[in-house]
């Protein structure tokens, strides 16, 4: 390289500089425009004479949430009712993410049955949830529940102490106390402990051959920690039975229509577009790998789950990622049918302080975070079932 | 493919424009009434769909209550009742459109509080309406009062006083209950009818209108609290006191008419009046249109195009309407009520 190479007008042919210049100025630009956005908002809002800043989230809620996981009383603030909002929204996502993927794997298998009339059903499924808009499924489901099912004075009691009615499911539930919790981590961590345990036994055994009796102490891992924190914090095992009062159930654990509606319409929509991710991706595995695989004698089940998902995970878990994705942000459809989720729980709030901006950019932020998180996640798994060329 | 010189033009190009453009529209603060004129017709936001309020009647004309008050104006300023557009706004979104200039009047049942008067870049026109947020159960509960509502699920629409008052009212005498929160109104409404809460709160006019729309009205009743005062007042942008002055004279002239017996059928006749006050009021005497920017003859046209505070009721709400209310307050006040116009002198 000649000395001269790096001098200015060198350096401006330079592609490499060019190229990161270009990005500096673009992101230095986009930077300057949000900041003299920001700047004009803040003043025309002061000029108008609305009160700016996120010092609300301080201040009393004053209104009732009636599905919380966290706890909330109407006299918490602001700031804790929209966590409670998120909670809402995670909780009632993350479920609809196991019941999709768990759907949408059977309907998809299903699909490529060779038994026709499976097949078909598993087509109409599919074509079925796809076609219609989810908020009018979610009116749907919702609808029907509150109409089909007896109001709460005529709630069927389908087992002792169980309810059906248009208000939900209601069941008796344990009286839940800190000692409980401490009960259950212990559970956790003993689980724990046994997975250790059983690795580092098979690692053994692939590395040596020798098969260990290693049982008796994947058992005890399990079982010791539980067992010690019951004997040491003796959590009182009380049992609240729900009644019927003069308009609800009193007692017990609910499951709420809002909250099931939800979470049907959600599941079961994503679940459609997982089976077809699904059924591309176990059509993407060639039909040699299934040929080979009876060939070595394993039964079609086998044959599904050991060697051709393995290979489909490869093409599925892309698409399968922006589906997890799309279902979580539906889930602000939410405040259609009365869940009260972020959207919710922001919205009340913007209404009652006037303060939307700021309502706005929680919103976002939330979304973006929690999309953010699941992307991050799906890719890491992503990479870990990657083809290993070796 | 792009330059890479072009490229860098454009971007700057675009950076520019865009910095201009932000910085130049605001800038100017025109008047209201100068945009509306040159505009030539009032952005009224209303409620989508409010029975004796606003709604749209079979023709696809917006009706009701709130909807007059535009007319008001309208005839006020251009002397003309429909030179008007509606706007149809949910509660989420009702105040941004005021203060974002989207709407020059929000005529809809909300409520004048403190914190949207005082922090919310808004002014309020005079109240039009004195509400009060109520519950309506269904007969066969039984229910005679708010209070016995101890565990009841209730249905609430979101974003609006209602779900605060509700806890203020109950949080007092230690009453737990269930909130339903819906954003549709027609999922709340259906809601209630299909049992899925005990009661429905809301202002006792929306309550009416709620109770018109059931299958059967005789099956609901609404209880006896009014847990809350709502004076449902139109609302402007801030820091514009002579549209401000327009909306409040155009109210007072409707409830100032009812109170002299002027109506739009004799309003003809009023113009020969010997009362000073009617004179003024009429733009026969004085300059008061002038004053507003207006033409002088302003409160004639407002009466002639859409009656007095009185009719303006009656034709929407009134008994003989489908939602059947009493004046309650909201009569004159020589007859007992809360309605009063200042003098007009």
């Amino acid at each position: 390289m000649r000395a001269d190479a790096m001098s200015g007008t060198r350096l401006l042919y330079n592609l490499r500089f060019r190229a990161i210049l270009y990005q500096v100025i673009a992101v230095a630009g986009i930077v300057l425009l949000g900041l003299y956005l920001f700047s004009n908002v803040s003043q025309k809002l002061a000029e108008q004479n609305i009160a700016t800043g996120f010092g609300y989230l301080s201040r009393e809620a004053g209104f009732v949430i009636s599905q919380t996981l966290i706890d909330y009383k109407p006299t918490d603030t602001y700031g804790r009712a929209i966590l409670a909002g998120i909670v809402n929204t995670v909780w009632v996502s993350a479920w609809s993410v196991v019941l999709a993927t768990i759907l949408g794997l059977v309907v998809g298998i299903a699909r490529l049955s060779r038994n026709p009339l499976l097949a078909f059903l598993a087509f109409l499924y599919v074509e079925a949830l796809r076609n219609v808009p989810l908020l009018l499924y979610l009116f749907l489901w919702y609808a029907l529940i509150v109409t089909s099912l007896p109001s709460v004075r005529e709630a069927w009691e389908i087992l002792p102490h169980v309810f059906l009615s248009n208000s939900g499911l209601t069941v008796p539930s344990l009286v839940w106390t800190s000692a409980h919790t401490t009960v259950l981590l212990a559970l956790v961590f003993g689980g724990i402990l046994g997975v250790i345990f059983h690795r580092r036994a098979t690692a053994e055994r692939i590395r040596t051959g020798n098969v260990r009796a290693l049982w008796p102490w994947i058992v005890l891992a399990v079982l010791l920690p539980p067992v010690l924190a019951l004997l040491l914090v003796q959590p009182d095992f009380a049992v609240d039975l729900p009644e019927k009062g003069r308009f609800r159930l009193t007692g017990g654990a609910q499951l709420r229509p809002e909250f099931t509606a939800l979470l049907v319409g959600l599941a079961l929509s994503a679940s459609a577009g997982i089976a077809e991710i699904v059924r591309s991706g176990i059509l993407s595995v060639r039909k040699g790998q299934w040929e080979a695989a009876r060939a070595l004698g394993l039964r079609d089940g086998l044959t599904m789950r050991l060697v051709v998902l393995p290979q489909a995970l490869r093409v599925i878990i892309p698409p399968l990622t922006s589906s997890y994705l799309s279902l979580f942000k539906n889930s602000s459809l939410a405040i259609a049918i009365g869940y009260p989720d972020l959207v919710m729980v922001s919205n009340t709030t913007m209404n009652q302080t006037g303060q939307a901006i700021e309502g706005i950019a929680i919103f976002m932020l939330v979304y973006l975070g929690l999309s953010i998180t699941i992307s991050v996640f799906m890719n890491w798994y992503n990479s870990r079932v990657a083809l290993k060329e070796r | 493919m792009i330059q890479p010189k072009s490229m860098v033009r454009w971007l700057a190009m675009s950076l520019i424009a865009s910095v201009a453009a932000v910085s130049a529209a605001p800038a100017s603060a025109q008047s209201t009434l100068d945009t509306v004129k040159k505009r030539g017709k009032i952005l009224c936001g209303v409620s989508p769909v409010a029975p004796g309020f606003s709604y749209a009647d079979d023709k696809g004309v917006r009706r009701g209550f709130d909807v007059d008050i535009c007319r008001a104006v309208s005839a006020a300023v251009f002397a003309d009742p429909d030179k008007v557009e509606y706007v149809p706004l949910n509660t989420n979104v009702r105040f941004q459109a005021v203060q974002s200039g989207e709407v020059d009047i929000l005529s809809r049942q909300n409520t004048w509080s403190f914190t949207r008067d005082a922090s919310l870049g808004l002014d309020f026109g005079p109240v039009v309406f004195y509400d009060g947020q109520g519950l309506m159960a269904p007969s066969k509960l039984n229910v005679k009062s708010a209070s016995e509502l101890a565990d009841a699920a209730i249905c609430l629409l979101p974003g609006t006083t209602t779900l605060q008052n509700l806890e203020d009212f109950f949080r007092p005498k230690n009453i737990k209950y269930e909130s339903v929160v819906f954003e549709n109104s027609d999922e709340w409404r259906n809601a209630f009818f299909n049992g899925r809460c005990d009661a429905i709160t809301t202002d006792r006019s929306d309550l009416a209108s709620v109770r018109a729309i059931a299958n059967d009205p005789s099956q609901y009743v609404v209880l006896p609290e009014t847990i809350s005062k709502e004076p449902l007042a139109p609302t402007i942008r801030q820091n514009d006191p002579n549209w401000r002055d327009i909306l409040n004279w155009s109210v007072y002239t409707l409830i100032g008419a009812e109170e002299k017996g002027v109506t739009q059928a004799n309003v003809d006749e009023f113009l020969k009046s010997e009362d000073p006050e009617v004179q003024r009021m009429l733009g026969v005497n004085g300059d008061f249109g002038k004053m507003l920017g207006l033409d002088n003859k302003w409160g004639y046209n407002i009466i002639k195009s859409v009656g007095n505070y009185g009719e303006v009721f009656d034709r929407n709400l009134g008994p003989k309407t489908r939602l059947g209310l009493t004046r309650g307050p909201n009569e004159l006040w020589t007859k007992g009520g809360l309605l009063y116009a200042p003098p007009f002198r």
